[in-house]
């Protein structure tokens, strides 16, 4: 596809600069609208707008094969190639929908938790981390990655110590110290690769590699790019910035980032590993993507036994979300098609799913006023429909029939079972990882429905702005429980795809 | 004598395992901080190094390609590298200040104290609600 310098502009053919640049545009026109719930209205109508792009592309991927837009006219691999796929069509669904569900839960939630003359800068912040996380999911260029990558992560320690609550500064500051450390590891292997190879395009850095593959510089490369990604995505044992980031954030920050910002590192590791790395020869006997397994493993079996000993509700679905990373890195470690699939669909259902209960547990706090779990007893018969949400979105983050959870625990426990003895070990470990969760959950169920409500302050239900997408969430768990139709199979096409390129 | 040829990267690594080092290990934030830059120099120099040649110069085209020139990418891709250190290190200061007032202190363990005395304070908020509403109730 040609860029529109000579013919005009074209919005269709513009469509994948457009994705990155609208919400990079609206952010600074943000922090001039000072009007009350004007930041807000107008970063709701830019999510709106990059939805729509977003859905636009990935209708056109699926039609029509792979599109490549050349930034500002220079053919790649000079100039900057934005390339999409099949799987970063999906990611940018992900993102941008989640963006367009939470921020109508954000209008009361942000309200009561961020000062109220912060509130343009907030949505400035939200619009610009936004854009960093499409623009990482986007672009076919390596650097630019890194580039994104800390437009998205300088956004996010803003918008986690945005809130009142002062732990949340010590958690940002912990997060930029990891997320400093992650980025330049992954810029010292962009640089080691390029120094390798002379290019930056990722097509053109999988061609070009061969040659040099079995070469220290490159193996490094591949180290700090492996070792940068996995703290971005908190896999176990760089985690530790994750519980007390999501946990003492603003309610719509948790909802936001648990289910967006986790999935687009997830996404830059398999670009890395399967796009990059994926066709060298020198790498095929390091077994380069099983290393992820014992970290994948420790993730999901530590995530889940730290979420039964929270105290606070925030928490303990935040060990839950290290746990989840746990098995999407266990799909990507298998490295079989079949483990990719289950590792992408992870991906999106586990963002749906997260979101709903970290919509839940904001509402609880918006009408409690705290998360900690023993202040939340009787909380279902005072604010039913949210913990009713919590209750069934529950279900999905154990994996039972008929919920997303349960078709991405199907798919990894079927590609898991491929692997012979080590396969049936391998998938007693995630049911066992699944009681726990069980546990956890059940914890929360049996504060909520059978213990009495304190009485003396009155606590109603969350107001009708946070229960719609809480319930849109929640329902869309079980939609793509039922009708695994669009999701696997979008999953199954990027996963082969990824591996077709590779082979 | 080839190892002196390489002397830009001997130092690159040197710097970096210093900087990570004094990030992870110091207990003071602003301290931290530095060591975070020291960290981020350090690939600065791998880019930069990377790109030049002996007897290279500027990639101005005149007459021709006549001469040795240096890479000019490197150096421009490494001009992004440095404002991005230079956004985080505000905001991570920014924090420092923030953190300052919360707690009047930017020593780690001392920050660890008092985050606990805030939740044990809040611990006690919600039982004395707890013990109101029950009085109420009676």
């Amino acid at each position: 596809m040609s860029t529109a310098t000579h013919a005009g502009f074209s919005l269709l053919a513009n469509l994948p600069a457009l994705q990155v640049v609208v919400p990079m545009v609206a952010a600074p026109i943000c922090t001039f609208l000072r009007f009350r719930n004007g930041p807000w209205a107008f970063a709701l109508l830019v999510s709106a707008a990059v939805f729509w792009i977003a859905v636009t592309l990935l209708q056109q991927v699926l039609t029509h094969g792979v599109i490549s837009y050349e930034m500002g006219g220079w053919a790649p691999p000079i100039g900057i190639e934005y390339r999409i796929d099949e799987i970063n069509a999906f990611v940018l669904l992900i993102v941008s929908g989640i963006s367009l569900v939470a921020l109508p839960y954000a209008l009361r939630s942000v309200e009561r938790e961020v000062p109220q003359d912060k509130h343009h800068l907030f949505y400035a912040a939200w619009l610009l981390c936004l854009c960093g996380m499409l623009g990482i999911t986007i672009t076919g260029d390596a650097f630019n990655i890194f580039v994104f990558l800390e437009i998205s992560s300088l956004s996010t320690y803003m918008l986690i110590a945005s809130g009142r609550d002062p732990r949340a500064l010590t958690a940002a500051f912990q997060y930029l110290v990891l997320g400093t450390l992650g980025a330049t590891f992954i810029l010292i292997g962009v640089g080691l690769l390029y120094i390798m190879t002379g290019t930056l395009n990722i097509i053109d850095l999988a061609d070009r590699l061969g040659p040099v593959s079995d070469t220290t510089s490159v193996r490094a490369a591949a180290a700090f790019l492996i070792v940068g990604i996995a703290l971005k995505f908190a896999l176990f044992p760089a985690h530790f910035w994750l519980p007390n980031g999501y946990a003492y954030s603003p309610s719509a920050v948790a909802v936001f980032l648990s289910a967006t910002a986790t999935k687009v590192s997830v996404y830059v590791l398999l670009r890395f590993e399967f796009t990059v790395f994926g066709g060298i020869e020198a790498f095929d006997d390091l077994h380069f993507a099983r290393l992820l397994l014992p970290f994948a493993i420790a993730a999901f079996l530590v995530g889940s036994i730290a979420a039964i000993f929270q105290t606070d509700l925030k928490r303990l679905l935040a060990w839950s979300s290290i746990a989840q990373i746990g098995y999407m890195a266990l799909g990507i470690g298998l490295g079989t098609p079949d483990g990719l699939t289950a590792g992408i669909v992870h991906m999106f259902n586990h963002a749906l799913t997260k979101g709903a209960l970290f919509m839940a547990a904001g509402a609880m706090f918006l009408s409690i006023g705290s998360t900690r779990i023993t202040n939340l007893a009787g909380v279902g018969k005072t604010m039913p429909f949210t913990t009713l949400a919590f209750v069934l979105a529950g279900f999905s983050l154990i994996g039972v029939p008929t919920t997303s959870g349960f078709i991405s625990k199907w798919y990894l426990v079927l590609a898991a079972l491929q692997h012979g003895n080590a396969g049936y070990f391998l998938a007693g470990l995630v049911l066992f990882s699944s009681i726990l969760a069980v546990i956890y959950i059940w914890r929360i169920v049996e504060v909520a429905y059978f213990r009495e409500p304190a009485g003396g302050a009155v606590v109603k239900e969350a107001p009708l702005s946070m229960l719609l997408p809480l319930w849109a969430l929640t329902l869309g768990c079980y939609f793509f429980g039922l009708e695994t139709h669009y999701s696997v199979d979008i999953a199954r096409q990027a996963a082969e795809s990824l591996l077709g390129i590779a082979r | 004598m080839q190892w002196l040829g390489q002397f830009n990267y001997y130092v690159f690594a040197i710097l970096m395992m210093a900087g990570i080092y004094i990030a992870m290990s110091r207990g003071n934030l602003v301290k931290k901080v530095v060591g975070l830059n020291i960290f981020q120099a350090s690939v600065f120099l791998l880019y930069i190094s990377s790109g030049k040649i002996w007897g290279g110069t500027a990639p101005i085209l005149t007459d021709g390609l006549d001469r040795d020139i240096s890479n000019p990418l490197p150096h421009v891709l490494i001009l992004t590298a440095i404002v991005v250190g230079i956004a985080t290190t505000s905001i991570a200061l920014a924090l420092i200040v923030r953190i300052k007032e919360a707690y009047d202190t930017v020593e780690e363990d001392e920050i660890a104290e008092a985050e606990t005395l805030y939740e044990q304070e809040l611990v006690e908020i919600d039982a004395a609600r707890m013990n109101d509403a029950r009085v109420d109730g009676a």
